[in-house]
């Protein structure tokens, strides 16, 4: 209701509370616990279908959308026969369930023709990609679940209001 | 809220808000572009900033900062001299507008008083915090890139692990991930200056080493009945705070209280919607309260300078039914409400509750009282809760927080009654508090699954090797 109130963008320049991140929609996370749009590419973690312990590291670079797939001991998923693999494909899903094909696309820079699926629309190859940071970015997700609560007042989440209901 | 208070809110801003708020937009115009490269007519701004406290005990330390910076020394002691001095025009201005608010609606403040000093605790990374503000501020928003963004990490990760950081970590969290999410910035066409500015100059005065760092000590404990007014709650990527608003009846009689209370839980994006009322799980009787609209019974809960009582599950027992609605008619008008402890003094956190009846919803959803038209802020409903703008829209009486934002005056509901089929139905943000209670939401979770399960499932198995 503000952003559409005379002005629209500049007065959003005067406002505190308004909201710079969009909200990401809910998604089953069981497949794929972990997708970003970070450090200039699509990366995530994709849960193995056969090993409950292992876990697949797959990345999409924005622009070149070179692509790769490897396990998170850095071994090359072995579904890559000059095409993405499943995990790939899963992980350009959940990423368009999370955050809406048009973000998912415009951050890879790639056309998306209306109803068509977006890793098929990528004109990348294979190049290998370090896995261990991503990794080690999704272990740090994982460890916000480690956190205590707390009852001590954090005035600066005025800041941060909760929005999003579906009308 | 009557016809005539609101009448009386909405004559004319406090006095001089204007002027201190065209300094402090000054400041942030400067923060665009970075101090690094500070053209002529910023670096007035910032003359211009220091020039309004001239005769007050920081104005030297303010002048100098201005000149420094001017003339391209930007140290850690300028910038938080500059933080100071915008904190304070805003201060100035929240306390004229919560003067005016108080005044409207009658509403007797208590005077501040400080309570005890914090326990001291171990400090955290602030040097790498403040070296990371500093840069910021350099550089400008507009040259902020991945590179930058990302030396948050470490710092932020450091600081979650001192408990008495945590409103530092949460709100630097909250920052880097907006600037992440707006790169590259440099070809953004609006960008939300003002409330950036408000999140730097926060981190700059919280990075301090004269802020204590410990927990809080309570200056008083109270036993008594709680009756909850409603839940307000924020929410960025990493964390969600669900705070209540409650009127407390001490023990043994005596006036009754305006307190603040509630939890703040750590998570992940991912985690939306109705499931985040998953994570304060530890805490059944309050999300108990909420959800089946019941009274606390608190024994020897220590209540903060803040008028916010330090939630301990462990002394709180749900009570008898207690209805937001009857409760705000029965205290508002008397219930004594807790001063502002001088750190948090900013326009974001005046919040006050309020109960509106008798309007008429005009075409844009704002409430029309008849003495004045209220903005309703219906984008801030929580989607973890049942409350939609429709609901809003079809009300005939709500409970909500008084709040201001980019010059005027909005409504924030919190809880509402409506017509539906001849009787009256009654919808709060914390009606979900135990789990969604609508079959369509009850559906919608089941699809998705249960992240917080997941999460912690995959993390149970990766995270410690």
């Amino acid at each position: 209701m503000i952003e559409r109130s005379p002005g629209g963008g500049a007065v959003r320049e005067h406002l505190s509370r308004v909201r710079v991140v969009p909200p990401v929609q809910p998604r089953k996370l069981a497949k794929v616990p972990f997708v970003e749009l970070a450090d200039g590419r699509l990366q995530g973690v994709v849960s193995s279908g056969s090993d409950i312990s292992r876990v697949y590291v797959s990345s999409i670079a924005a622009g070149t959308h070179a692509y790769n797939c490897s396990t998170n001991n850095n071994r090359p998923c072995g579904g890559l026969y000059g095409a993405p693999c499943k995990h790939l494909r899963a992980l350009a899903a959940e990423a368009v369930l999370q955050y809406g094909p048009g973000r998912v696309a415009r951050y890879l820079r790639a056309d998306v023709p209306e109803g068509a699926d977006l890793i098929d629309c990528l004109d990348g190859a294979h190049e290998p990609a370090p896995a261990a940071m991503v990794f080690s970015r999704f272990l740090r997700h994982l460890a916000y679940l480690e956190v205590p609560d707390t009852g001590v007042p954090i005035p600066e989440l005025h800041w941060f209001p909760a929005s999003g209901t579906v009308a | 809220m009557l016809a005539v208070q609101l009448a009386a809110l909405l004559d004319g801003d406090p006095e001089g808000a204007g002027e201190a708020l065209d300094l402090v937009t000054g400041f942030d115009d400067a923060l665009v572009h970075g101090l690094a490269r500070l053209a002529e007519e910023r670096a007035e701004a910032l003359a211009a900033l220091a020039g309004a406290f001239a005769d007050t005990p920081i104005g030297g330390r303010l002048a100098e900062a201005a000149a420094g910076v001017a003339s391209g020394s930007i140290t850690e002691d300028h910038l938080t001299a500059l933080a100071g001095g915008r904190a304070a025009l805003l201060g100035a201005v929240h306390d004229a507008l919560l003067a005016d608010l108080d005044a409207a609606l009658g509403r007797e403040r208590a005077p501040w008083s400080a309570g005890p000093e914090p326990e001291d605790d171990e400090g955290g990374p602030l040097g790498g915090v403040r070296s990371w503000l500093r840069e910021l501020a350099i550089t400008g928003w507009r040259g902020v890139d991945h590179d930058l963004v990302s030396a948050a990490d470490q710092v932020v990760e450091a600081l979650l692990a001192v408990p008495g950081r945590r409103r530092l970590a949460v709100l630097l969290d909250g920052l880097a991930a907006e600037l992440r999410a707006s790169c590259p910035i440099g070809t953004m066409e609006h960008l939300p200056v003002r409330r950036w500015a408000d999140l730097w100059t926060r981190a700059v005065l919280l990075s301090h080493d004269a802020v204590p760092s410990g927990a809080p000590r309570p200056a008083e404990t109270v036993s008594g009945r709680l009756l909850i007014l409603g839940v307000d709650v924020h929410e960025h990527g990493t964390a969600v705070q669900f705070q209540v608003h409650a009127v407390l009846e001490p023990t043994g009689g005596g006036r009754p209280r305006l307190v603040r209370t509630g939890v703040t839980v750590a998570k992940v994006d991912t985690i939306t919607g109705p499931a985040v009322w998953k994570l304060p799980h530890r805490h059944g009787a309050l999300l108990t309260a909420l959800a089946d609209r019941r009274c606390l019974d608190v024994t020897d809960l220590p209540l903060l300078d803040s008028g916010d009582l330090l939630w301990d599950d462990d002394r709180a027992l749900p009570g008898k039914p207690a209805d937001p609605f009857t409760t705000a008619r029965l205290h508002l008008a008397g219930a004594l409400a807790p001063a502002v402890p001088p750190l948090d003094r900013v326009p974001v956190r005046v919040a006050e509750p309020v109960l509106v009846e008798d309007y008429r919803v005009t075409k844009d959803g704002s409430f029309d009282l008849g003495g004045g038209v209220l903005a309703v802020d219906t984008e801030r409903l929580p989607a973890c809760g049942p409350l939609t703008p429709k609901l809003v829209a079809g009300s005939t009486a709500c409970v909500g927080l008084i709040r201001w934002d980019g010059g005027r005056w909005l409504l924030q509901p919190l809880a509402v009654q409506a017509k539906a089929k001849k009787e009256t139905v009654e919808v709060a943000t914390g009606d979900w508090a135990l789990g969604p209670t609508d079959p369509k939401a009850v559906k919608a979770e089941a699809r998705a699954g249960d992240p917080v399960a997941v999460l912690r499932e995959r993390a149970g198995r990766l995270l410690r090797k």
